[in-house]
């Protein structure tokens, strides 16, 4: 799936400029909590996220996210937008809630990218 | 490499350059088309064109009337003239009038789509007013997007080939760059920039992704850590070695009371305010164990936290050749 797709299956609304349409998405994962993302999700996958400060940008690109979608038609501050222009990572706002963001897209192919808790208390043994 | 002169690309390539395609919309035909052309009249000879043609040594003419674009002659046209024995006859004889020409602002594309729908090896490229501004061959489309091409990446091309040699250009006993960053306390905002930064430089050296990836997630978990944590805020530095990369923070209070307990995944003593922004859910150090080879922790309340990570490269991912850069019997 690619960033167009993603958009289309989502109604979302682009918030980023000069978005590359043709990148790959691998998969989804969503979390509030910035270290779930850094814990669990595998390079080029869309964060699905209800929160909007800076952080989230630069969380992204530790994690190498493709794209993030803030859900609930939630829109981020400038500064969190400005960051997003400058490190090339596209932000996307839909008007849908995670629990519809999920399905619609797991209906349409796009797998997990999160990796399972595996040790019962933490995933910080791979 | 590939010599352009003798594999001209075929119209099926032309078609199929996937790559450049996007280029090749933007860019225009008057900014890869030849301008300054050899033009011929329809009563000169062709043997004046022939004389022409090779002096100039080109292939093809367009034919102007009182500036008008009225055909175009080419070398197939000579070779037919030639076998008629003909060379006295008038050039609008042999001149081809079923023009297929392109405008000059129309994006490059256009002109590769009439090359491969046309068996031409030039265009006549035409202005608003529809006279002859140039001529386009498939060798200028090609030559202009190799010229876009070469300066659209240079730039960051050239960053990272100096960085990444930077190891093997330099030789000592034991070569290391090292990275400093200062941090503030409780600056949200700027919260990133400096993991950031180590990222980006890691990547100009020629780290893979992964182990830019690991060092990313790692730096940042920790620079967040001083921002969150810390009293006066604190450093961070990085030292990169062609075999391994070692990163530090250092803060002088308040100290970590019991180093076991947060370890422990889950653990945090974040207040609300920064679990609202995402963070202080106790998995900062769990994360940092998973990412890095080693972590050292020395905390105390009276010096504060000093945290050690690194990562070892593997052969194959080591900065530079690892073998060349070092003086010889060094360990």
């Amino acid at each position: 799936m690619n960033t167009q797709e993603l958009i289309n299956i989502i109604d979302g609304t682009l918030l980023t400029e000069g978005c590359d349409f043709t990148r790959e998405i691998k998969g989804g994962c969503g979390a509030d909590l910035m270290s779930d993302v850094l814990a669990s999700i595998q390079p080029n996958a869309i964060l699905l996220t209800g929160l909007c400060n800076p952080q989230v940008i630069r969380t992204s690109q530790m994690a190498d996210v493709a794209a993030i979608v803030f859900v609930r038609g939630k829109r981020p501050p400038p500064e969190t937008i400005a960051l997003a222009n400058m490190e090339c990572i596209p932000l996307i706002s839909s008007p849908y809630g995670t629990f519809e963001l999920c399905g619609r897209l797991y209906a349409a192919g796009l797998p997990s990218l999160e990796n399972p808790v595996t040790d019962g208390d933490c995933g910080c043994d791979e | 490499m590939t010599d352009i002169k003798n594999h001209p690309i075929t119209d099926a390539v032309a078609e199929n350059i996937t790559k450049v395609e996007e280029l090749a919309y933007e860019l225009l035909i008057n900014q890869v088309m030849t301008r300054d052309i050899a033009t011929i009249s329809p009563a000169d000879t062709m043997e004046f064109v022939a004389n022409l043609f090779r002096e100039k040594r080109i292939s093809g003419a367009p034919v102007l009337n009182d500036g008008e674009l009225v055909g175009i002659l080419s070398i197939e046209d000579l070779i037919r003239c030639l076998r008629a024995v003909d060379l006295f006859s008038a050039v609008n004889k042999y001149m081809s009038t079923q023009l297929i020409t392109v405008k000059e602002f129309d994006p490059v594309i256009e002109a590769l789509k009439t090359f491969v729908h046309n068996r031409v090896g030039r265009l006549p490229v035409l202005d608003e007013h529809n006279k002859l501004v140039g001529i386009i061959t498939k060798g200028d489309i090609t030559r202009g997007l190799l010229k876009k091409l070469t300066n659209e990446f240079q730039q960051e091309e050239i960053r990272v080939y100096r960085a990444s040699h930077l190891f093997e250009d330099i030789i000592s006993t034991r070569t290391s760059l090292v990275l400093r960053y200062n941090i503030k306390p409780r600056d949200f905002i700027h919260g990133g920039t400096a993991s950031s930064y180590i990222k980006r430089a890691l990547m100009r050296l020629g780290a893979s992704p992964q182990i830019a990836r690991r060092c990313g997630i790692a730096i940042y978990e920790a620079e967040m850590n001083l921002i969150i944590h810390s009293r006066n805020g604190g450093i961070i530095r990085v030292e990169i070695e062609p075999h391994q990369i070692t990163m530090e923070t250092i803060d002088d209070g308040p100290g970590i009371q019991d180093v076991d307990l947060a370890m422990k995944p889950g653990f945090s003593t974040a207040t609300e305010q920064v679990r609202e922004m995402g963070f202080g859910a106790g998995m900062g150090l769990a994360n940092i164990t998973r990412c890095v080879d080693q972590l050292k922790i020395d905390s105390s309340l009276e010096r504060g936290t000093r945290l050690k990570m690194k990562i070892f490269l593997k052969e194959q991912e080591s900065f530079g050749d690892s073998r060349g850069n070092r003086l010889e019997g060094t360990p």
